[in-house]
């Protein structure tokens, strides 16, 4: 909302700095994003700038109310025109191409003398000429052989609006002579409106929490003018079918008026309040928007008088029947639901309600007579029909918000008579006033220790009450206790203690949040309890990261063909399982993710175009909607993504190689080491992403965690990939952190020397190692400190069908050195052991 | 008597000529070489040993003891020398062994966690100390948990505040915040004390740009109980602020509006990156603007379980996601979930 400091002085009295008022009232909850100045000075730039300022201060020197005397006919251009203006000291003959001056052309010297806004040579001001706000300073030239060192300036040149049709014509009383700046210097405040503060999307409004602040008292703006016209009541009917739709219908009606252009002030105001003038009825309805908050309508009586057959006209207000159409006065035909409503005569529909006119009973050139419309409509049902139609208009941002329905009448009154006042005409004596429905305005009462509870700071009950009363609540104060009745223009304000935190916010803003002293929390610790499924998830994101891996944070909006990039083609995902988006901003963002695994293959993908070495982790939920009629399943996932080098390049050696499947499994491995869990085995799987014979699952003590291998090469194809084999692990967090325990033990460490030895033995392929590597274990005992696989052999020197594999034994006890004799006899027992269970033969060197 | 054997004079010449030899020497083969030449099997030193048999017998005690003497002098002098061509060696060599310190490193791999699980850990390690403990909840909520319970009906003009994503379900959305959160955790607790944090992912309806993401993570921080106060509010989220920024930044609360909390308020501090004066980080106000907080709403106690003439809370909710950009001047809110390396491994 931008609220011009001109129009805001109406109601009340302002002696703040801009950057005062500014502060104050964002610190009322309306908050100021910018402030354009028009004509006044900038605030000097004291390095601590809080607010954004923009615009054109006018020099008072240099900017002049003058007054055109004489408007000549240029000798030799068609489109210029010469004028005999009066500067307040002086006459000057001045240039200008204004069509707006035209009309004066030849009448030789004016009666009423045309005020301006004149510019002297060396004034700064915009160029006129040129697109957007560029300043230049007004230099002495030559056009067409008349000297030019002056001009006439438009709204577009000072800044006002971009107005550059014309010049502006200032009203008559315009005091010639005068610095502009005195005369109509400006700022405009773009303050934005909280929801709960619709109230405030109005001149009244604003002034109204101004005074509140800062005392000074408000000054609100009603109607002096008389009526001199015919009772209304003969004139015109209102029947309101549902309150609840509309609680209020409020018509006023002005005669024998004549639109016209309004007094200039009038327009500028409207313009700086971003409204453009139309005419004198309409700027009227739209003034008295601004000034009141209440949105205001005008129909061609005439137009009403003729639907109703000559007769006096009756409004009626209901709910649209379900295709009833109306075309409103932007020329677009509309089509209704039983949420609308509408403003109806006894021919038809004539509005819709609270949003925007119709085209047929719309305010013409020819209207000599109109009927003024203040009510009060439904929020809901006027957002409903806003948003569905998207239709945006003034009226239906306020009463999309709740406009209370006591300002009809006051509205009314001022817009009836700013009608007449610039149209002409006279005032029908009376208002139609249809008011089924008044709200209830609550009291509330609130005490000292209320506000302490809350607030935190003890302000006593006549210091409550001066606030409220200042926001024009009606307060009585008893002991420590305040009665507030809520003010007939609030609909924000409810009752008991939902009422008592309304009352509260008001309270705490008037009495400013910088107030209040800060605390610390003293009130009483909630019992404290582990996290324990957050701090794994953390303990694994460090342990991962500590072996390499970079952490990634992917999207969970993804789309059903992204997921099935990342399966063997049948093999997918059910697409009855996704969650689905009714309004996704994107196909490709369209359902949340099934799928962590193709998540971070997207990512393994799109870097393996800016590093060789690829290993990536990313913790987070998939979503799965298995019973439509609740919420999803969000399980949480760990997925290892892993391709490319094994190591960075360097500059003097060479890469060593591609990762494989047990790069990954080692990491699997550490992974599992750090956090402790015992019992783990690995066996042949089968995943619909992975090479059948290269995946492999977790158990831990039987319970499956998960699943890891190389992607599958056709499902590798789905992707843009370079390196030669990519790797994925995918872990079940669900299932893995209950497992892992909340304590482990540690072993003893042996001051004995260790025996160390190498032992190779040829099996049979079929056989896994992690048997032969148990079944040595077992069969070492304690005295077997350690086994280490080094070697895997295959080839003709041990034959078909078989491998070789070496290990490196550590033989160590805790509380002796081991002989060779011992050691020796450990060996042979080891072996004979292999020989008989999995036929292994010891291989010589 | 005989006379004395030549030889004598011939040692202690060739002592003299091996010394003044031998310091003339600086490198090691050399030496070797002198080594061969004075003390080899073949020296004039060790013949003399082997001639002392056809020596008159009256001075064959002397030549023995002076070929001894000459000897020992010699292989003293050597020692000597020897020490000091290795040390001089030695100093050559360090002189000459140089790397090119310039040359680029050789860069074990580093893992690294994203920068959103860090500067979440930051949040959530300030809020500890404080005894706020970490309460999750899912990210699909119903419309009642999301909207409803929190005070914001359907068709309230407070709608208009969130984009929401809806989901083909009925009454099913993307949580637009993770406010649901605050009401499954009072539900649960309710009637002991709450201090909690909410983090997690939220999703609003919003074209994808530069400032603007359709996923976002949010913290949310709660505090329930007998005595809570705006002044403990501030407080709190104070400490807070100070804490993540700097000891002495200034901040200011000013009133807004969320339909959950009443009174309601936006937290600023001062613009760090130009220290209040204005810059474009800050748009000219020299304020960031860094969480809605406020007093927690009655309607939103009643739906959580507690009393609200007898409890009081207040709530606060901040975008992770700005905190990094503005501690870490990063200008492009899509490079979080973009995991390009490059941006990553900068953390
Ligand atoms: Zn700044």
């Amino acid at each position: 909302m931008k609220i011009p400091l001109s129009w805001l002085k109406d109601y009340i009295d302002i002696d703040l700095s801009l950057e005062e008022l500014a502060r104050t009232l964002t610190m009322v909850g309306l908050e100021v994003e910018e402030i354009s100045v028009i004509g006044l000075p900038l605030p000097e730039n004291s390095g601590r700038q809080e607010f954004k300022f923009t615009g054109l201060a006018w020099d008072p020197e240099k900017f002049i109310v003058a007054q055109i005397n004489e408007v000549m006919p240029h000798p030799d251009a068609d489109r210029l025109t010469l004028c005999r203006l009066y500067d307040g000291s002086q006459e000057w003959v001045v240039l200008t191409g204004a069509p707006n001056l035209f009309p004066y052309k030849g009448m030789g010297t004016l009666e009423q003398p045309l005020k301006v806004a004149y510019a002297r040579e060396g004034a700064i001001l915009y160029d006129g000429h040129k697109p957007g706000y560029e300043l230049s300073k007004l230099k002495r030239t030559k056009i067409r052989g008349v000297e030019s060192f002056s001009m006439v300036c438009s709204e577009k040149e000072l800044g006002i609006s971009d107005e550059h049709e014309g010049v502006i014509i200032l009203d008559p009383d315009a005091p010639t002579g005068t610095a502009l700046v005195d005369y109509m210097g400006d700022a405009v405040f773009e303050v934005s409106i909280l929801p709960n503060m619709i109230r405030d999307a109005s001149m009244v409004g604003v002034a109204r929490e101004l005074s509140a602040v800062t005392g000074k008292p408000l000054k609100i703006p009603s109607r002096k003018a008389t009526s001199t016209g015919p009772r209304i009541d003969d004139l015109a009917a209102i029947e309101i079918n549902d309150p609840n739709l509309n609680p209020r219908f409020v018509l006023g009606l002005v005669q024998g008026l004549e639109p016209k252009p309004s007094p200039y002030w009038v327009q500028r105001r409207l313009r700086l309040a971003g409204m453009r003038p139309i005419n004198s009825i309409v700027d009227a309805t739209n003034y008295v928007m601004l000034e009141t908050g209440e949105p205001l309508h005008a129909f061609d009586y005439d137009v009403l008088v003729q639907r109703a057959g000559g007769k006096a006209p009756t409004i009626i207000t209901r709910a649209a029947d379900p295709g009833e159409t109306l075309t409103t006065l932007d020329d677009v035909e509309r089509s209704l639901d039983q949420h609308t409503i509408l403003v109806c005569d006894t021919a038809g529909p004539l509005s819709l309600a609270g949003i925007m006119g119709g085209l047929e009973s719309e305010v013409t050139e020819t209207t000599r007579n109109v009927l003024l419309e203040g009510a009060s409509w439904n929020f809901i049902n006027v957002r409903r029909t806003s948003s569905r139609l998207h239709l945006n208009s003034e009226a239906g941002y306020r009463f999309g918000r709740g406009v209370h329905p006591a300002l009809a009448s006051w509205a009314v009154d001022l817009g009836l008579e700013r009608m007449a006042a610039w149209s002409g005409g006279t005032i029908a004596q009376e208002l139609v006033d249809n008011y089924p429905q008044p709200p209830f305005d609550p009291l509330v009462s609130i005490s000292v220790q209320d506000v302490e509870r809350k607030l935190g700071v003890t302000i006593p009950a006549q210091q409550i009450a001066v606030i409220l009363t200042r926001l024009e609540f009606v307060c009585k104060v008893d002991g420590d206790i305040v009665q507030a009745q809520t003010p007939p223009h609030r609909l924000d304000i409810g009752e008991g203690v939902i009422g008592k935190a309304d009352l509260m916010e008001e309270i705490a803003r008037i009495y400013s949040y910088n107030n209040i002293p800060e605390t610390n929390l003293a009130d009483e610790l909630p019992p404290q309890r582990n996290n324990l499924e957050l701090a794994n998830e953390e303990k694994i994101k460090d342990i991962l990261a500590g072996l390499g891996l970079q952490e990634v944070i992917t999207y969970r909006l993804t789309s059903i063909e992204r997921e099935t990039r990342a399966y063997l083609q049948g093999q997918s995902l059910d697409p009855e399982n996704y969650v689905r988006l009714l309004n996704p901003i994107a196909p490709e963002r369209s359902v949340m993710r099934q799928s962590l695994l193709a998540s971070v293959l997207e990512i393994l993908e799109k870097n393996a175009r800016i590093r060789e070495h690829l290993a990536f982790f990313e913790i987070g939920a998939e979503f799965i909607y298995e019973q439509k009629n609740s919420l999803p399943m969000e399980p949480r996932k760990l997925v290892i993504g892993m391709s490319g080098k094994r190591s960075n390049p360097s500059w003097d050696l060479q890469t060593s190689g591609n990762l494989d499947f047990f790069d990954l499994k080692g990491v699997l491995d550490a992974m599992l080491q750090k956090i402790h869990l015992q019992d783990v085995s690995f066996q042949p799987a089968k995943h619909p992403s992975l090479h059948p014979g290269k995946c492999a699952q977790i158990s831990v003590n039987n319970t499956m965690i998960g699943v890891f291998g190389e992607i599958h090469p056709r499902v590798k194809q789905n992707y843009d990939f370079l390196t030669p084999a990519v790797y994925i692990a995918e872990i079940d967090l669900e299932a893995l952190l209950p497992l892992i325990p909340l304590r482990f033990e540690t072993s003893p460490v042996s001051v004995f020397p260790p025996v160390l030895e190498d032992i190779a033995l040829i099996v049979e392929e079929t056989i896994p190692a992690d048997k032969v590597e148990a079944l040595i274990r077992q069969t070492g005992g304690k005295l077997l400190a350690d086994v280490r696989l080094f070697d895997v052999y295959r080839g003709d020197r041990i034959g078909a069908g078989k491998k070789s594999l070496a290990y490196s034994l550590t033989y160590q006890a805790l509380n002796h050195t081991i002989e060779s004799a011992e050691s020796t006899a450990l060996r042979n027992k080891i072996v004979r052991r292999l020989e008989r269970e999995i036929g292994a033969v010891l291989r010589d060197n | 008597m005989s006379e004395k054997p030549t030889i004598l004079a011939e040692l202690e010449h060739t002592q003299q000529k091996a010394l003044a030899l031998l310091a003339e020497i600086q490198d090691e083969e050399p030496l070797q070489a002198w080594k061969r030449e004075y003390l080899g099997k073949s020296s004039s030193v060790m013949s003399a040993f082997s001639s002392i048999g056809q020596q008159p017998k009256e001075f064959r005690p002397l030549v023995g003891q002076v070929a001894n003497q000459v000897k020992q002098a010699l292989e003293a002098a050597l020692e000597d020398r020897a020490r000091i061509v290795t040390e001089a060696a030695l100093t050559r060599k360090i002189a000459d062994d140089r790397v090119d310190v310039t040359l680029p490193g050789r860069q074990p791999l580093t893992g690294g966690l994203h920068p959103q699980t860090l500067v979440l850990r930051r949040i959530f390690a300030i809020f500890a100390e404080m005894g706020f403990q970490v309460y999750r909840s899912r990210d699909v909520e119903s419309d009642e948990y999301n909207f409803e319970l929190l005070n914001i009906p359907a068709h309230h003009p407070a709608r208009d505040m969130w984009d929401t994503f809806h989901i083909d379900q009925p009454g099913v959305v993307l949580r637009t915040h993770t406010s649901p959160g605050q009401i499954r955790v009072m539900r649960e607790q309710a009637p002991n004390p709450i201090r909690v944090i909410l983090p997690g992912m939220c999703y609003r309806y919003e074209q994808i740009s530069s400032r603007s993401e359709i996923q976002f993570n949010q913290v949310e921080v709660l505090a329930v109980g007998k005595n809570i106060t705006f002044g403990d509010m501030k407080g709190t989220l104070n400490g807070f602020v100070r804490r993540l920024f700097n000891a002495d930044v200034r901040t200011r609360l000013r009133p807004s509006y969320f339909p959950f909390t009443e009174p309601s308020a936006e937290m600023d501090v001062e613009c760090f990156v130009c220290g209040g004066k204005g810059c474009s980080v800050c748009k000219g106000s020299g304020w960031l603007e860094i969480m809605g907080c406020g007093i927690v709403h009655p309607t939103v106690l009643k739906n959580g379980g507690y009393d609200p003439e007898a409890y009081s809370g207040f709530a606060a909710g901040m975008g992770p996601e700005r905190i990094s950009m503005l501690l870490h001047k990063i200008e492009d809110i899509r490079y979080f979930w973009g995991n390009d390396a490059r941006f990553l491994e900068q953390f």
